[in-house]
């Protein structure tokens, strides 16, 4: 009885302790926002409205807008591919170099995951900026950001599942003289290729949604489009709203076929 | 088993080979055929020459080493010694770097024998070991130099402007004033500035020794003085960061106390009206595909750029997110706990309390926790765009592209702030529903 009732008062003091950092963090936020959140609150409707009405009006321009930023819509789903691409790749060997077992030189195993640590901690608009300032606004510095952070993040997601590889295909191999990239080619890849097929695909959709905002701080794409069309302000919000458009049924599409084939990937595997 | 079977089998083996081959030849052939029209979209070869390669040395070297400024107000002779030639890095009154000597003639020592003079009459005179030594002088707007016809690349000379380049320091002259660049390794007046009693003190000497400021004692000023030091502003960067963190845990936890009630109403198990359950399901996508940027843009218009918005905008796309996750881990919910609670009298609330929450409270957990260490990484990108936190301090210092120091600085803030985070979600994590394995 004194044991639940301690375990009561922990709870209690959690769900206290949870209560208040809530509470004083909104406030805080609220202080030091420009405007404040009970007079924006009813306000939140009313940029949509205009967006909304505007594109309304102007219906019989939208398909022409959408032509024209298609190109835009393509460089940023280009981005969001090549960089998963490249991550993948990178993510492979960090994690092959990574995972005790498989690694080529088992004492490097602690150096490759720190860096794909650091490489997961970077987030992507640090790198993007900075690649801005060196190689000029366009899609390169926001692929090169991306697919940095993707190698670190599905790095993790990879060696969790290779981990848990049967290292006998790995072994047999190795007797017949096999080198290092020959067994991992042959002996591991086979075994982890659905799962590592469906983190990828999930990193896709992610990419695709990082890449748009990339574009938003001057790295090429929809988001680079949005900016400008945001710019021009009342009178241009026809090519606000197609870009939204593009971008809500761009990123719906990728869900729904990345998911279904994800779950065609996982499914025959069996628990 | 007859030969006919035996065929059989061996042509279906042959077929699977085939398949195998082409897909193990395939799909690297595609991925290369890609990389190709990439090459090309991306205009990877006019990239080589838009690259500003002057601008990536200058980020390298200045991000880990400050300037110090040596100027001459060419039209008031007025020299002034600062520290990034920021004022809030000026030498008082009467100070000045120890490498520069002389009153009427005032001798900067550069290093290795790099010597500039400032002489009266507003000329300079610049001694650099095997080269010959140049004089200028600046009359009104215009230069006159002694310097030969053919330059060698790192002098760059006009009668308007003369630029002089050495691994020693820079040297930049106008008619207006005459400017003299010494580098130095490390962040200066990382901990204090200059116009503060602690600069230039050992950490023992402020800790143990004499009182440097009569009106405050040694710990206390020193710490304020940091805390409020001018160029680093150690003040803003820890509020900055705060704000950033605090986008993240306001935006996750409340996502995930808006998607708890809702992803009850879009399990099967839960909620029996299909409408409900399609529309609470169709709401999850809609937020979702919205995007965290869609939603930034339109929430900055109503609230203002600031903490908040970026708060609220992680909460509205994470509501989605959280809910999608939340419905399908209550579907998998073992009925027979349930059952076992119902069996007791419990009322249909209790048996949600006793019967489903401990069920899936460990795979709420994870989730949550998990993404409060992505969505620190998504604060400091939103904080970019609606204008709060770490990431707009970040730009702002990389658009005025001259504080790359500082830049480094909030870089390895924010990756230091990443990785505490990932750390501190996991620590949680295995303090709240165990380590994994």
């Amino acid at each position: 009885m004194a044991q639940v009732q301690r375990r009561r008062l922990y709870g209690g003091m959690t769900l206290l302790i949870f209560v208040v950092l809530m509470v004083s963090g909104f406030n805080v936020a609220d202080d030091r926002n420009a405007g404040g959140f009970w007079d924006g609150l009813h306000q939140i409707g009313d940029y949509p409205a205009d967006v909304l009405s505007e594109a309304w009006e102007k219906r019989a321009d939208l398909p022409a807008l959408i032509a024209k930023y298609f190109p835009a819509l393509v460089e940023t789903i280009n981005i969001a591919a090549v960089s998963t691409l490249i991550g993948a790749i990178g993510g492979l060997f960090l994690s092959l170099l990574g995972t005790r077992g498989l690694a080529k030189w088992p004492r490097l195993i602690p150096i490759f995951r720190r860096i794909s640590d650091i490489m997961r901690a970077v987030p992507e608009i640090v790198i993007a900026l900075v690649l801005i300032f060196v190689l000029g606004g366009g899609p390169v510095p926001a692929m090169i950001a991306i697919a940095i952070h993707t190698a670190g993040a599905l790095a993790k997601m990879f060696s969790e599942v290779s981990e848990n590889t049967d290292l006998k295909p790995v072994e047999g191999l190795a007797s017949t003289g096999a080198t290092w990239l020959q067994r991992m080619l042959l002996g591991v890849l086979p075994q982890v290729a659905p799962n590592y097929v469906s983190y990828a695909l999930l990193r896709f959709e992610i990419n695709i949604r990082a890449s748009a905002i990339l574009g938003f701080v001057g790295a090429g794409g929809l988001g680079y489009e949005l900016r400008n069309s945001m710019a021009w302000g009342p009178g241009r919000f026809d090519e606000a709203a197609a870009i939204f458009i593009l971008l809500f049924s761009t990123i719906m599409f990728f869900d729904q076929v990345s998911n279904r084939y994800r779950n065609r990937l996982t499914e025959g595997q069996g628990q | 088993m007859t030969t006919i079977d035996l065929d059989a089998t061996k042509f279906e083996a042959e077929k699977l080979f085939q398949r195998k081959r082409l897909i193990g030849f395939g799909i690297p052939a595609v991925i290369a055929v890609y990389f190709v029209y990439i090459f090309f979209a991306f205009d990877l070869v006019g990239l080589a020459g838009r690259a500003n390669m002057e601008n990536a040395v200058t980020l390298a070297s200045d991000s880990w080493s400050h300037k110090v400024h040596v100027t001459r107000d060419n039209r008031s002779g007025e020299i002034s010694y600062s520290v990034e030639g920021e004022r809030k890095g000026r030498y008082p009154e009467g100070q000045r770097p120890d490498w520069v000597t002389g009153d009427d003639a005032i001798i900067i020592d550069l290093g290795r024998e790099h010597i500039v003079r400032y002489l009266p009459d507003n000329r300079t005179e610049i001694e650099i070991p095997g080269f010959s030594l140049i004089k200028v002088h600046a009359e009104g707007r215009s230069l006159t130099t002694n310097l030969p016809e053919d330059l060698p690349e790192w002098i760059s000379a006009s009668d308007r402007r003369v630029s002089i380049t050495t691994p020693e320091g820079r040297i930049t002259m106008t008619g207006a004033r005459t400017e003299v660049f010494n580098y130095f390794p490390g962040w200066e007046l990382f901990w204090f500035t200059l116009d503060s009693p602690y600069y230039g003190q050992g950490i023992g000497t402020i800790l143990f020794g004499d009182q440097l400021d009569p009106n405050r004692s040694n710990v206390s000023g020193a710490i304020s003085d940091w805390w409020n030091n001018a160029m680093w502003r150690h003040k803003d960067v820890a509020w900055a960061i705060g704000e950033t963190i605090l986008m993240a845990f306001l935006g996750t936890m409340g996502a995930a106390i808006i998607a708890l009630p809702l992803g009850f109403l879009a399990a099967k198990r839960f909620s029996p009206f299909m409408l409900v359950r399609a529309a609470a399901r169709r709401l999850f996508d809609f937020v979702r595909g919205v995007d965290a940027l869609i939603w930034t843009v339109v929430l900055a218009r109503a609230f203002g750029p600031g903490p908040l918005t970026g708060a609220l905008a992680i909460l509205v796309t994470d509501t989605g997110t959280f809910g999608k996750i939340f419905s399908e881990a209550l579907e998998n919910v073992d009925q027979k706990q349930i059952e076992g609670v119902a069996s007791t009298g419990a009322k249909p609330l209790q048996r949600y309390r006793f019967g489903v929450i401990p069920q899936i409270v460990p795979v709420l957990l994870a989730q949550i926790l998990y993404f409060l260490e992505s969505n620190t990484r998504s604060a400091t990108i939103i904080g970019a765009i609606t204008g709060g936190g770490i990431g707009l301090m970040l730009t702002q210092a990389i658009q005025t592209q001259k504080d790359w120091e500082e830049v480094a600085y909030y870089i390895i803030l924010i990756i230091a702030m990443v990785m505490f985070m990932d750390w501190f979600s996991g620590w949680l994590r295995g303090k709240l529903i165990g380590r994994k394995n």
